[in-house]
């Protein structure tokens, strides 16, 4: 089964990389750009979709710094 | 008294651990993939970039197998540093409190740094001058320690807070300027700044040496300090003896030319230790 994990630096966490990429997108005249947030995406094909949760508690994201959203997880 | 020093694939401090370790104590490299810490009484997580970092720094070192082991060796109390990318995998393996992220600026930063002892009573600093100023050198990209405002306020109370960045020194963004913690029982420390790159005055500091010199003071019990002050410059072993029957010392190093021999008279500082850097070439 296909599955996506979508990470997510925590509200109230800086990330400078969106900020960068937040003037990157002002500077090439893109007006009203605001609250940029950079995360990272994480396709995988498990066998069983129940252990999702758990891989991203132990592994895929650090719950103290991060968010996650598990998608596409029916097949 | 033996330190060790995990090995990663991706470990690149591991080395210059093993070096400083050795300065005041036997030590052994420890290999990620065995299950074995050769009965050391303190391990040191180096600086690198474990498995390559991939994923976040520290997330998969974090599971090596020698982890299983240093994990348990903790919770029963083992003194455990974690430098730079050993702090990253400390807080990953939720041995210590908090998260480093990425640098402020997004970039590599490489320099020296001022640090304010905060806590002198630990394992790790008792050997050091109360509200003494450190000179160590950062070299990270993943420095931003950062835990909750409650958590922080939480470690600032407690004492954990071990090292700071002197004001105006902070390389990272570091809430609180904050360059060291402690965990709650006092033997797991970890730290960005790398102190086995500061053991020797020919390195421009040798501020480093007293943390591993405390935590092998803190170890020997009551068998006095190992390691004495020296005017303002540093640290110097005090005592060597007792420690002969090793074998594979090396040889100080022959001048390789004429031009630069008198720089080289003096044999090289780790030129007698148990551990067999690598070759120099």
């Amino acid at each position: 089964m296909h599955a996506r994990v979508l990470v997510r630096p925590k509200a109230g966490i800086l990330d400078p990389q969106g900020a960068a990429a937040e003037r990157a997108l002002s500077q090439l005249g893109f007006a009203g750009v605001s609250e940029v947030r950079i995360g990272r995406l994480i396709e995988l094909e498990v066998v069983d979709p129940a252990t999702l949760p758990e891989m991203c508690e132990r592994l895929l994201a650090n719950p103290l710094i991060e968010e996650y959203e598990i998608l596409h997880a029916a097949s | 008294m033996k330190f060790g020093v995990v090995v990663f694939p991706g470990s690149c401090d591991d080395v210059d651990a093993q070096l400083a370790c050795a300065r005041v104590a036997d030590v052994v490299p420890l290999w990620h993939a065995d299950h074995d810490l050769q009965s050391v009484d303190a391990v040191v997580i180096p600086g690198g970039f474990s498995y390559g970092d991939y994923l976040r720094a520290g997330a998969i070192a974090r599971f090596a197998p020698i982890m299983t082991e240093v994990i348990d060796f903790a919770r029963a109390g083992g003194h455990v540093m974690g430098i730079c990318n050993g702090f990253q995998v400390c807080c990953e393996a939720g041995l210590l409190p908090g998260a480093l992220l990425t640098n402020t600026n997004l970039r590599f930063v490489c320099r020296q740094v001022s640090l304010e002892l905060v806590n002198p009573d630990t394992a790790f600093t008792r050997s050091l001058d109360p509200g003494a100023r450190l000179s160590i050198p950062v070299k990270h990209t993943t420095g931003r320690y950062y835990a909750p405002d409650a958590e922080l306020d939480r470690l600032e109370a407690a004492g954990q807070v071990v090292l700071r960045y002197a004001p105006g020194d902070n390389p990272n963004g570091s809430l609180r300027d904050i360059a060291g913690v402690i965990n709650e029982q006092g033997n797991v420390f970890g730290l960005m700044p790398h102190p086995e790159h500061a053991v020797d005055p020919l390195t421009g500091s040798s501020d480093g040496l007293g943390l591993f010199g405390s935590l092998r003071e803190s170890l020997s019990g009551s068998s006095g300090p190992v390691l004495v002050g020296i005017a303002k410059s540093g640290w110097s072993v005090a005592e060597r003896g007792g420690r002969g029957g090793r074998g594979g010392v090396a040889e100080p190093r022959e001048p390789d030319d004429g031009d630069a021999s008198a720089t080289r008279q003096r044999p090289h500082p780790t030129s007698d230790l148990p551990y067999r850097a690598r070759p120099v070439v």
